[in-house]
């Protein structure tokens, strides 16, 4: 594939591309900052990748959302309900494990007065030494 | 220790030791005399320049000790000062070149992937088909998705319903704080955290929410008993209905909301409506599903008593949604519910 074809694949995706995009800022925020509230940033920044990498894969140009308007019950009406439900249920499940993550950092930053990753591992060495 | 050592010198390498150290003559014990005794040339040096030698002697070797005291301290403290710097940067160097090389390969899968929005595409296929064009008959569902997630996969949604309840059972144990073990100046600290700096009974925050809350949880309602008909359901309605509560909250504070929502009524609600939901999708598994027959009637597609169990079902998951979206603002703010 040379370059000029693989750039006009891309176009295609554009929807893609910034899901794409958006996921790697945000494992690029998990793996980098040290705050934990930022990593749970980024963790919910992957999240939304997904869901909308998800979206744009069920979505078909020019339909409605699947919705049965005027008794019409044709494949060609209405968009895929599939990712919809499937996006969901992501959703449901990120709200639950953003919860218990941010629950983790509060008991972490009463034990150790800090929200720095680095700084609470030389913590806890430090009280197993003791 | 000390027993190791009793060990030693009653042990037969000791007395062997001993033997060696102190010998028949007297030789041994005559060189400790002398080396007990003091030096008799330093009685003959003036006392200061004793005192000078002395104090030479001391300073070099202090000086030594503390340059070697240095050599240790550089090689110990380099993994923590100059050493995790460099790790650090050689950390943030490979972090951005994995995340740059992650993407790069994402954007190559994703220039083969199907064009967008195209119809022909293969994850159109026949499921999708079949929700689309028999969904309203079978579930009796004019929203399809709602059909779909409470009625072909309803068991994935009292899935999500329990992951909602374990979470906050989890938030649960790690932030709640017990009145009776904690002593009165933790909970007045506690207090001034929260509300110490925030001005108490707004005026106008109070009477906009008494306008506002009503409308917002008559609202939240609508969508959860017209999600079978329009686009909504118990998700969306639960939270529209958590957010009117948690406004509430934050208008009249915890003793007034405390009236009508405290921890039972969480574990009642919550409890009944994951029961219910368990049982009559139970129910409907052992009769309606595999295209058994179904007792239940869909009734007529678009009226509000329609599509058999699923106005039932985004109830309870409603109530459920609302209620764990309040828990997890109270846990987190107060440490108690």
């Amino acid at each position: 594939m040379t370059g000029v074809h693989f750039l006009e694949d891309l176009s295609a995706h554009l929807a893609e591309i910034s899901a794409i995009i958006l996921f790697g800022i945000g494992i690029t925020l998990l793996m980098l900052s040290r705050n934990m509230i930022k990593k749970n940033i980024g963790f919910s920044m992957t999240d939304s990748a997904i869901y909308l990498f998800l979206a744009a894969k069920g979505y078909i140009s020019g339909r409605k959302a699947p919705i049965v308007v005027d008794g019409i019950e044709q494949m060609a009406y209405y968009i895929n309900p599939i990712p919809a439900g499937l996006v969901l249920t992501g959703i449901v499940v990120s709200v639950a494990s953003s919860a218990v993550l941010l629950a983790l950092t509060v008991r972490l930053y009463r034990q150790y007065h800090t929200l720095d990753i680095d700084e609470i591992t030389s913590l806890a060495q430090k009280e197993e030494e003791v | 220790m000390a027993r190791k050592n009793e060990h030693y010198e009653e042990s037969l390498l000791g007395r062997l030791d001993r033997w060696t150290q102190s010998g028949e003559s007297g030789l041994d014990q005559r060189m400790m005399d002398d080396l007990a005794s003091p030096p008799p040339p330093a009685a003959s040096l003036p006392q200061k320049e004793l005192e000078r030698r002395m104090d030479r002697d001391d300073r070099m070797k202090h000086h030594m000790l503390l340059q070697e005291q240095a050599t240790y301290d550089r090689i110990r403290t380099w993994g923590s000062v100059r050493g995790s710097r460099f790790f650090r940067r050689a950390y943030i160097v490979l972090a951005v070149l994995f995340c740059l090389a992650l993407i790069a390969v994402l954007l190559r899968a994703t220039a083969t992937l199907p064009p967008f929005g195209n119809p022909d595409n293969p994850m159109h296929n026949d499921v999708a088909r079949r929700y689309i064009e028999d969904g309203m008959e079978e579930t009796g569902a004019v929203n399809l998705v709602a059909g779909m997630i409470l009625d072909y996969r309803a068991f994935d949604t009292l899935g999500e319903s329990n992951v909602l309840f374990t979470a906050v059972c989890a938030v649960l144990i790690l932030l709640r704080i017990s009145k009776e073990h904690s002593d009165a100046t933790a909970m007045l600290e506690l207090e001034a955290d929260d509300r110490m700096y925030e001005p108490q009974d707004d005026l106008i925050l109070q009477t906009m929410v008494r306008l506002l809350v009503p409308l917002i949880l008559l609202f939240g309602i609508y969508v959860i008993l017209n999600g079978h008909i329009s686009p909504g359901g118990g998700f969306s309605g639960g939270a529209v209905m958590g957010a009117g509560l948690i406004l509430y909250l934050n208008a009249f504070g915890f003793e007034k909301a405390e009236r009508f929502f405290t921890f039972r009524t969480f574990q009642t609600v919550s409890v009944i409506s994951l029961s219910f939901y368990a049982l009559s999708k139970s129910y409907s598994f052992f009769t309606g599903a595999n295209h058994l027959p179904s007792i239940i009637q869909t009734g007529i597609p678009g009226k509000i008593f329609s599509a058999g169990l699923i106005p039932y079902l985004n109830i309870a998951v409603g109530l459920v949604v609302c209620c764990t979206m309040y828990a997890l603002y109270t846990l987190f703010r107060k440490g108690d519910l």
